[in-house]
């Protein structure tokens, strides 16, 4: 913990100690995260990206991660072709009976216009997993570099905590491993043989899947991710898993 | 030599002593009635046929025969595990009163009690031993990868402890060495109680899940352990005697009465969390609100209504007021009942918490907003062997231990 940044801030808490730079972060943050609401749910970034999203050169040294590997879903470009699924099932060898990524239909018939959208679902790779802290032997793990979701596939003893305790139902128990599988952004199968994105945004044909570094400034997941004209949100904020998988429109 | 490979049989009674107690343990049990063998084969036949289910079903695979799925991953055998470790955290607690802080009118349950908390909990370990995928694999990276911020582990990890010391008391009661009984008890209890709150937080740390999340659930876990000792010691010293054909003489007389008043006691304790458990749950987040919701009105409404709240609470409750702490046999019956409603509790407890779809929020079509679970024969007949291996024990425990007597001093 920086100490005497921790005392700088506590002196500024007085309103008006508030240096205006501060200020505007600020306000940009609360705009993007108050601004955005559809399906009836407000919908917002609560990550701890969230305190990134101000795109000072000091904020964005406090990834956890290098590279920050992340994804974004264009959702309305999404047209349920599965072709992504596909992708991911024959490069991850994913047996029928589960998925590692799956794309869910949104249908609201008293929507005005259009009434239904599909919404791509994979592992969020959280910054605070609750898979992770509840695992009795570090069988699944977050990568301290790369901060993707991993599994020690010889510890885990299936006792399907993680499983449970996943709010984006990501796991499934592999029969053949013996273990819980879930998606690893395509590690061990493409990332860790120097391919730069996974299988699934790969074979999206509408570029719906946008893969990337989110502590990069040139990569594209960090442009959408970090800017005020469209709205940007994540799944179920209030967990406070502070999930790495973000949902935008356009 | 002999000393050192045995030391604590050679250390606190002579080896002659020991021998001679094994003997006696083996012509009291040859010296059982037509009954008794029957209903040990009875349970034992059972027990094997469980065995045979849950072999099965490690062949062929969980997913295949039992009624758990992706969405929900924890099914009755959870629950069934919970019902038994509760059980034997509550019988090591109530029974701690009297031969840990000397309490002497609850002397008399003291025996039986750890005897029981010992294959209750070997019941549980049965039961979790055929949920888990790779129980092998647990022994080992338990120890060599824990996990300090894994509930499951500290439970685990607590439990084993718990085992060995409960064992190590009951042995040390079985040659009367009370005082180092004492000693092995008030560690078995601490293990116990952390054990068992781990449990409870298990349940109640998982962030996604709105019905369990907060510090309610290991809170809970413990005064529902307490009250579910309170069950299992009437329930089994009533039986224990019955099987004998002995009279209650007047120590035990005056202990059962005792746990009968402590247990009315923790029964309006229960009803009271459950009633905040439910009024809160209303005015939770919308995931909690549907659970509750199912719980009371939906497909678990006679669950929660008939045998939790009638036959888990109120009936005992009533029964124990109406028996005035005196009638034993209403005493018995009230522990029939809450036995039978306490299964219900756990399943209810584990099941709903997984009821409402990851995505209820999102209008999916995909998943219903409420997930069903049905359990499986190969479940259910995992629970039955647990439940015939507790009776199996119980059965040879009365007979070779002849009633679990115990002297006051």
């Amino acid at each position: 913990m920086n100490w005497k940044k921790f005392f700088k801030n506590l002196k500024m808490e007085e309103q008006g100690c508030v240096p205006d730079e501060t200020k505007r972060e600020f306000l940009k943050i609360g705009l993007i995260i108050t601004g955005v609401a559809a399906g009836g749910s407000l919908l917002n970034v609560v990550s701890v990206v969230a305190e990134g999203l101000a795109t000072s050169e000091e904020v964005h040294k406090e990834y956890p991660y290098k590279p920050h590997y992340s994804m974004v879903f264009r959702v309305d470009r999404c047209i349920d072709c599965e072709l992504c699924v596909e992708a991911c099932n024959q490069t991850n060898n994913v047996p029928e009976y589960g998925w590692r990524t799956k794309i869910l239909e949104r249908v609201d018939t008293k929507a005005v216009d259009q009434q239904r959208q599909f919404m791509p679902i994979l592992c969020n790779h959280c910054n605070n997993p609750p898979c992770v802290r509840a695992c009795p032997t570090k069988a699944t793990y977050k990568d301290k570099q790369t901060g993707i979701v991993k599994m020690a596939s010889y510890k885990c003893i299936g006792c399907k905590t993680c499983m449970v305790a996943c709010p984006y139902d990501a796991r499934y128990f592999n029969e053949e491993k013996r273990a819980i599988d879930k998606c690893d952004f395509c590690w061990e199968s493409r990332l860790s043989k120097g391919m730069k994105i996974t299988a699934c945004s790969e074979a999206c044909p509408a570029g719906v899947r946008i893969f990337g570094d989110l502590s990069d400034p040139n990569s594209e997941v960090y442009k959408i991710v970090h800017q005020m004209g469209k709205a940007v949100w994540v799944l179920k904020p209030e967990t406070g898993a502070k999930p790495n998988v973000f949902y935008t429109i356009g | 030599m002999e000393k050192k490979n045995n030391p604590v049989a050679e250390g606190i009674i002579s080896k002659e002593e020991f021998t001679q107690n094994w003997l006696q343990f083996l012509t009291e049990f040859l010296s059982g009635s037509k009954g008794f063998y029957i209903l040990l084969i009875l349970s034992g036949l059972i027990i094997l046929i469980s065995a045979m289910f849950g072999v099965n079903a490690m062949y062929v695979g969980y997913s295949h025969v039992y009624g758990i799925y992706r969405e929900i991953p924890w099914g009755i055998l959870i629950s069934g595990y919970v019902f038994f470790v509760v059980t034997s955290t509550g019988l090591c607690i109530i029974s701690s009163i009297g031969h840990v802080f000397g309490v002497k009118s609850l002397l008399p349950i003291a025996k039986r009690s750890v005897y029981l908390s010992v294959v209750t909990l070997l019941a549980g370990f049965m039961v979790i031993f055929f949920d888990v995928e790779n129980p092998f694999r647990m022994a080992i990276w338990n120890a060599l990868s824990p996990n300090p911020t894994s509930n499951i582990w500290w439970m685990g990890t607590l439990y084993g402890a718990y085992l060995v010391f409960m064992s190590i008391e009951f042995l040390l009661l079985l040659i009367a060495k009370y005082r180092y009984a004492m000693v092995a008890g008030l560690l078995g209890l601490i293990s116990g109680i952390a054990a068992h709150s781990n449990l409870g937080a298990v349940f109640g740390m998982l962030h996604g899940r709105e019905f369990w999340y907060g510090p309610y659930m290991p809170i809970y876990f413990i005064a529902s352990a307490a009250a579910s000792g309170c069950t299992a010691i009437i329930f089994f010293t009533y039986l224990g005697y019955r099987i004998r054909n002995e009279r209650f003489d007047k120590p035990m007389e005056l202990a059962l009465q005792a746990v009968g008043k402590l247990w009315a006691l923790l029964l309006a304790v229960l009803m009271f969390f459950v009633t905040w458990k439910v009024i809160t749950g209303f005015a939770g987040a919308e995931g909690k609100v549907l659970a509750i919701r199912e719980w009371l009105f939906g497909k678990y409404a006679i669950n929660f209504w008939f045998f939790e709240v009638f036959l888990g609470l109120v009936a005992p409750f009533f029964l124990l007021l109406v028996s005035r702490f005196r009638n034993l046999n209403q005493m018995f019956v009230a522990s029939l009942l809450a036995f039978i409603g306490i299964f219900f509790m756990r399943v209810d407890l584990v099941v709903i918490g997984q009821i409402v779809s990851h995505f209820f929020e999102y209008n999916v079509t995909d998943f219903p907003v409420i997930l069903t679970y049905k359990p499986t024969l190969h479940e259910i007949m995992l629970i039955i062997g647990a439940c015939a291996l507790c009776v199996f024990s119980f059965l040879i425990g009365e007979k070779v231990f002849k009633g679990h007597h115990t002297e006051i001093h």
